[in-house]
């Protein structure tokens, strides 16, 4: 009886510490799944989905505040991967998220442009370059076609161009299988 | 020399169909009436057009200069007019337009001035630039800049590729047969250049003129400089589909299997192909950039045979020349195996095209329709890099690419093997094609989110330190106003120091205004 105590007593103290050692030193910071649904996500920073930013979203949904289908850049196949991710059951984008486009970059017509450096800070991965009174343009590379950029524009100078297909950029489709009338 | 004893793996047999096109000697085409230049001749990049609609070209002139160091130029394929600059449509799997310069000839063929290279005395990199300004790619159909797989050096064998493992092309067979010393030439040029001391010609067993005239050429070299520093054997190769393809060829001739995802220059060894071989002869012994190739127009056609064709020739006028037969259904650029159809007959022929082949009913029977896969296990059998096309073609077609890439997808040489040997009649190249197309894809968006998240993050970060700064620099000014309230006798600050000091911000303010204007602080989230 007596040693079934000190065993006992032993043992929850040696797990005790070990477990209150590891609580302190392999703390993990953060939430990984936060980084992992981030992962996923398009990182368009477009606020399509009401939040400020895809990590906000993805802390959302980590947090179970969000659905996993208000990404529109992200489309069904993001809604798909984040479903599998979280064991969720997969949702079509939801209605009120817009519809999927084809992915376009901003084009600002320098013509027009006035140069009152509001569309610089709205834009969330600093893709358009200039200054006060300077004509402004887009680094198309850099763009994530969010369309941020397009209400603060007082002048409305800047349009979301549809990135063409090109010899170059071309790929091959997936394979059409003929229908065969069996009957 | 017979070739290694290194066992070929997979590969098939089919039908040469070589005899209809190579009993002729190469014959040139008259100029057409009009050249579509494309821009883009290299797996590269795109040159810029240097000419204006209207300007006289020359033969041979510069029209186009490569964009980056990777790229290479393009040149006037005969003297004439420059009438347009634009998209027009090119031989390229998807149909698309893509730029070229049109030039109208005006049939004098009037050429540049050739700039004369001393062979013997110019230093490596004059020659290697000198390839990339006379547009000097890979003309067995990859168009990979020459400039580029010479660049490194550090090769002890050469290998020229005059394999030919496609049937109905017959292109590097009379090349070999009719310029034997120009193709060796060539070969001893870029076996200096890439620094080899050996150099392996393989061809195919079904081109025993091709040997026997690269033989022939190599010992009238021996018996003329017995010292040479470069040895070169011609080695027949067993004839098997695709035994062309560079690694293949590589293995079959060295014994060194060269893995995915490295070049063949680390282990020592170089590949070019014949047609290659003759354009570095023509550009570096005579200064002739690259405006011409050879051409097998075969198939459906009364007069099959070589052609050497200026680029930019349109392939309708280049088939017309050739008698199209009734039937003809679309036209194959390159092989029956890893040929495309055209998507317009009027493309212009450019540097990838060897081989036009007009279809008919007769000749290319259509696909029979897809059946289910039995997993016979044929493909694997045949698959010359050794992978399971059936469960490539399985992932492939349920999209789960993560899974293809596992099954090493990316080894896949596309050479149509598996779907050529296919009871299922599945086009099993077709899904592998779209597979690497989608995780190219992929892995591309992937790399554009991550900078967008580090563009972002940066920005954040940005914004934090531009208020840190504007607090920092309000408090310091509070402090100088408290400063000059305290220094100042009664408790009033003294008016002509608080506007001296004003004026030195002011000052300072414009000085760094000047160097770089400060963006409007971003509005408070």
């Amino acid at each position: 009886m007596l040693n079934a105590i000190i065993v006992m007593t032993a043992l929850a103290l040696v797990l005790g510490a070990a477990l209150g050692y590891a609580a302190v030193h392999f703390k993990v910071e953060g939430n990984p799944l936060v980084e992992q649904i981030d992962a996923i996500l398009p990182q368009t920073q477009c606020g399509q989905c009401g939040f400020p930013g895809c990590l906000p979203y993805a802390e959302a949904i980590a947090a179970g505040e969000a659905e996993i289908n208000l990404c529109p850049p992200g489309g069904d196949e993001g809604a798909r991967k984040l479903a599998d991710l979280l064991g969720h059951e997969f949702k079509p984008l939801a209605a009120e998220h817009a519809v999927e486009k084809p992915r376009a970059v901003a084009l600002i017509d320098e013509q027009t442009c006035i140069g009152c450096t509001l569309c610089i800070q709205a834009c969330p991965v600093d893709a358009i370059v200039g200054s006060a009174k300077q004509m402004h343009t887009v680094i198309s590379d850099l763009c994530t076609g969010c369309e941020l950029c397009l209400p603060p524009c007082p002048v409305d100078c800047i349009i979301m161009e549809p990135l063409a297909e090109t010899v170059s950029n071309w790929k091959w489709k997936y394979p059409v299988t003929a229908i065969r009338k069996v009957a | 020399m017979m070739a290694n004893p290194l066992r070929a793996r997979g590969g098939i047999k089919p039908a040469h169909h070589k005899t209809e096109s190579s009993g002729q000697a190469i014959r040139r085409v008259p100029l057409p009436a009009r050249l579509v230049v494309p821009l883009r001749q290299d797996s590269q990049g795109t040159a810029r057009a240097i000419v204006a609609v209207g300007d006289k070209a020359l033969k041979g002139q510069l029209i186009g200069v490569p964009e980056e160091a990777r790229g290479t130029a393009v040149h006037a394929p005969t003297s004439g007019t420059v009438v347009g600059i634009g998209p027009y449509p090119v031989p390229h799997p998807s149909g698309l337009d893509a730029l070229c310069v049109v030039i109208e000839p005006d049939g004098e063929e009037r050429q540049i001035e050739h700039l004369r290279l001393d062979t013997a005395r110019a230093s490596r990199d004059e020659l290697i630039a000198h390839l990339q300004h006379s547009g000097i790619v890979g003309l067995g159909g990859a168009v990979f800049p020459s400039h580029i797989k010479l660049g490194k050096g550090g090769v002890d064998t050469l290998v020229i590729n005059g394999a030919e493992c496609e049937p109905w092309i017959t292109c590097d067979d009379r090349l070999m047969r009719e310029q034997s010393g120009a193709v060796l030439s060539g070969a001893r040029l870029l076996a200096r250049l890439a620094g080899a001391q050996r150099v392996l010609i393989g061809i195919e067993d079904n081109k025993p003129q091709a040997i026997a005239a690269m033989r022939e050429a190599t010992r009238e070299v021996v018996e003329r400089e017995a010292e040479s520093a470069v040895s070169v054997s011609v080695v027949s190769v067993p004839a098997r589909y695709p035994a062309g393809d560079a690694r293949q060829l590589i293995r079959a001739l060295t014994g060194v299997e060269i893995p995915y995802g490295r070049r063949s220059d680390a282990f020592g060894i170089q590949c070019f192909n014949v047609g290659t071989a003759h354009a570095v002869h023509r550009a570096l012994d005579h200064g002739e950039p690259l405006t011409s190739r050879i051409v097998t127009v075969t198939g459906n056609v009364e007069r099959p045979g070589n052609y050497e064709v200026l680029l930019g020739t349109p392939a309708n006028e280049l088939l017309a020349l050739c008698g199209v037969r009734p039937g003809t259904g679309h036209v194959l650029m390159g092989g029956p195996m890893m040929g495309f159809a055209l998507p317009r007959p009027e493309v212009p022929v450019v540097k990838a095209t060897n081989c036009l082949i007009a279809t008919s009913q007769a000749l290319f029977p259509p696909a029979e329709a897809e059946q289910p896969c039995i997993r016979c296990g044929n493909c694997a059998r045949v698959c010359p890099t050794g992978l399971q096309p059936f469960e490539l073609y399985w992932f492939s077609r349920a999209r789960n690419l993560d899974r293809v890439a596992d099954y090493h997808l990316f080894d896949c040489m596309e050479c149509g093997c598996c779907a050529y040997v296919c009871p299922a009649h599945i086009p099993l190249v077709d899904y592998f094609r779209y597979a690497k197309d989608a995780i190219r894809g992929r892995d591309e968006e992937r790399r554009a989110a991550d900078r967008a998240r580090a563009r972002f993050e940066f920005r954040g970060f940005r914004i934090e330190r531009e208020k840190a700064e504007k607090a920092a620099r309000l408090a310091a000014k509070a402090a100088e106003t408290r400063a000059a309230q305290a220094a100042a006798p009664d408790g009033q600050p003294d008016a002509q120091a608080l506007i001296a000091a004003a004026l030195s911000r002011a000052q300072a303010q414009n000085g760094a205004a000047a160097e770089s204007p400060p963006l409007s602080p971003p509005p408070e989230s």
